[in-house]
């Protein structure tokens, strides 16, 4: 069964089955007033999901509740709410191995909690689509906007795409099915909003007709055997389990680990098409920079225009895909930046360390502003540490 | 459906392994009156285990193989531990992910299958050990129980953590002597039997695998149940040997050791109302009778 040969006809929900590019490019949009928890509800509504598995944690449970509403109203096959969120993402593997189109929420404590499986998404070659509205991981409890959540699954092997806005949202729900299922990719994606500034806030959204549908997922366009014999079993496993101790069971653990990178790299040329590139730049031959991703890119551009105003120029270089991260693409976009601001969200830094090792000359990087623990961070706060620094180097960059 | 899906293309057939050749010939896929008695008479689903030399888990591992109603249709769901070494070995697709979400991974994956083959029976079985099963994955073995998902977990009790050196699990027996409890555990066996009936059960078995018969019993039954009713459960008492300081010719004398009358592994077995008004069904014999008296 290929996929594509599905386009014209109707699923058991009696959406059209649409081409992909013409849902995404070519369809007629309406416009919506909608939260992003909403925006869940509309893209997956479109997105022929065979299973979700819901756990309620602040602020993704208006979101996963609401795909239970599809499930009731039969835009999706199979959904319960499961008991944690180890068992969550163990249940939505489950579904995976057995061929479904997974879909599945999380936030914060909860993705930590679902953490060990996100390794095992990867080596095993699962496509689960993995929404993290993303919020606080410290002590004490905090439920409000924080990305340092991002930066600690950044090495699981997933890909990784950070949605600035409502809109991005829909989009980046979407199109990631596509891109995570193609047979060289075939790997989880993690799609991440800023929870509440994206999940919880209104905003303009365009979307197509709910009459149509992208393909369903074909489980046998897959690097691997599904596990549902329909193919046949003998002496194998899923993963390339090899416990012995010989430099054979080593090779082959330490190539597996290289294929999956391999592939998350190979997702480039899908992502490209589809998202219009892996980053976006705006008067990016500035010599003062802004460069960061997710709603902190949002507060940057009012920041440049603040900073217009007094006739201080600045660019943004906004990143949309942590993983595979956009190392040539941030080089070229940075390489007449004389200061390189990358403010952010989380207390870490941990996107300011991405971009110091992916440039030459990262002296250039200013670390900052942070804001974490749910702190907002008005555009005065980038403005302030922008003209703070300037202050200080004045004469590196007019000099 | 039997061979169907695992015949091979005569243009290349002498190029396939021979195990695959045997699988083709002599495997036992669609036989319907499969069991342990195949063992030896027919090609195995398990292609050689890499166990200990006697270890009661292997011939364990051959019997619930061997007694699987359908393994054409059947996906298995392991965890790590001793079975894990074996599984890449066994002829029926199954799943390894993590240690001790074997429940959780089986119950993602039954629910994909039904949706995804409405007209057909996929069975789902898992296979884990009792940390897997009791200690670490606890939550997710009841769990699953209390959902009414549809599939068999098997548990090999041998009463310690063994793939990883005997230590203290849940399932030792109070006052056992082991590593991680150095001054012999402190609490009961967990009476994970007693748990899964009122944890939402259909079948509940608890035996050693000294008596082939009854583990093929117990094993059609389970599985057969799951399908139509719910969830079922079934520990069997694999000793370790290494670890409780036996030599290899004297796993079965354990095991017969231990199924007597008030001991720990005597056989018992609980079926539900609703399971038995199943089984009542498609029992051949009650088929007949009622097909004389119509």
């Amino acid at each position: 069964m290929d996929s594509k040969s599905l386009i014209g006809t109707y699923n058991k929900k009696g959406q059209k089955i649409v081409d992909p590019d013409y849902l995404f490019f070519e369809a007629p949009r309406e416009r919506h007033f909608m939260t992003g928890s909403e925006v869940v509800r509309e893209a997956i509504k479109r997105a022929n999901v065979d299973v979700s598995i819901a756990y309620p944690i602040t602020p993704q449970s208006e979101a996963a509740a609401m795909v239970g509403d599809l499930y009731v109203e039969g835009y999706v096959g199979e959904y319960f709410r499961g008991e944690n969120e180890f068992a969550v993402m163990s249940e939505c593997a489950g579904a995976s191995f057995g061929g479904a189109r997974v879909f599945t929420t999380t936030s914060g404590p909860g993705t930590l909690r679902a953490y060990e499986n996100f390794p095992m998404w990867v080596g095993s070659r699962l496509p689960i689509m993995l929404n993290m509205m993303v919020r606080g991981v410290n002590s004490p409890l905090s439920i409000q906007p924080d990305t340092l959540e991002i930066g600690l699954i950044i090495d699981t092997g997933m890909l990784i795409w950070h949605a600035e806005s409502a809109q991005e949202f829909f989009d980046f729900l979407l199109k990631g099915f596509l891109v995570a299922e193609e047979p060289d990719v075939h790997l989880p994606i993690a799609v991440c909003i800023d929870g509440f500034f994206v999940s919880h806030t209104k905003d303009d959204v365009l979307i197509p007709s709910a009459d149509f549908v992208i393909p369903p997922y074909n489980p046998y366009r897959n690097p691997m055997p599904a596990m549902d014999m329909e193919s046949p079993p003998v002496r194998m496993m899923r993963d390339p389990f090899v416990m012995k101790s010989n430099y054979i069971s080593y090779a082959t653990q330490a190539s597996w680990q290289q294929e999956t990178r391999a592939a998350c790299e190979r997702s480039r040329k899908h992502t490209i098409r589809l998202l219009g590139g892996l980053i976006e730049e705006d008067n990016s031959d500035a010599e003062i920079l802004i460069v960061s991703s997710g709603t902190a890119v949002a507060q940057g551009r009012e920041a440049k225009r603040l900073l217009a105003e007094e006739g201080i120029k600045v660019g943004i270089v906004k990143i949309k895909t942590i993983r595979p991260f956009p190392y040539e693409e941030v080089r070229q976009a940075t390489k007449n930046a004389k200061i390189i601001f990358v403010p952010e969200f989380n207390v870490a830094g941990w996107m300011a360390r991405e971009i110091k090792s992916t440039i030459p000359d990262n002296h250039r990087v200013i670390a900052g502003p942070h804001v974490a623990g749910g702190m907002t961070m008005p555009p005065e706060v980038i403005v302030t540490e922008i003209k703070k620094v300037l202050a200080k180097k004045k004469e590196t960059v007019h000099g | 459906m039997g061979k169907e899906k695992i015949k091979i293309n005569p243009e290349f057939y002498d190029i396939m392994p021979v195990e695959y050749q045997e699988l083709v010939e002599e495997g036992t896929y669609g036989k319907e009156d499969r069991g342990w008695k195949d063992v030896g008479e027919s090609k195995e689903l398990i292609e050689e285990h890499s166990l200990c030399a006697g270890c009661p888990e292997s011939i364990a591992f051959r019997y619930v193989l061997a007694c699987l109603p359908a393994p054409e249709d059947t996906i298995m769901v392991g965890s790590t531990g001793c079975t894990s070494l074996v599984f890449p070995h066994v002829a029926v697709h199954n799943i390894h992910s993590l240690f001790g979400n074997q429940n959780a991974v089986a119950s993602g994956l039954k629910r994909a299958l039904s949706y995804r083959f409405p007209d057909k029976v996929k069975d789902v079985v898992v296979l884990a050990g009792d940390g897997a099963t009791v200690d670490i994955g606890l939550d997710m073995t009841l769990q699953s129980w209390f959902r009414q998902e549809k599939f068999t977990t098997i548990c090999f009790d041998n009463e310690l953590y063994a793939n990883t050196g005997g230590q203290s699990s849940g399932l030792m027996q109070k006052g056992f002597v082991a590593k991680m409890a150095p001054a012999g555990k402190k609490f009961d066996k967990v009476n994970l039997p007693e748990i899964a009936k009122v944890s939402g059960c259909h079948y509940v078995a608890k035996m050693t695998v000294s008596k082939p018969n009854r583990v093929e019993k117990a094993i059609r039954q389970a599985i057969l149940i799951a399908r139509e009713v719910g969830p079922t459960y079934i520990q069997l008492y694999t000793p370790c040997i290494l670890e409780i300081g036996k030599q290899m010719m004297e796993g079965l004398q354990e095991m017969r050791d231990s199924e007597g009358p008030n001991k720990r592994f005597e056989f018992e077995e609980y079926i539900s109302e609703e399971a038995k008004a199943y089984l009542e069904t498609i029992d051949p014999k009650k088929k007949k009778k009622k097909a004389i008296t119509a």
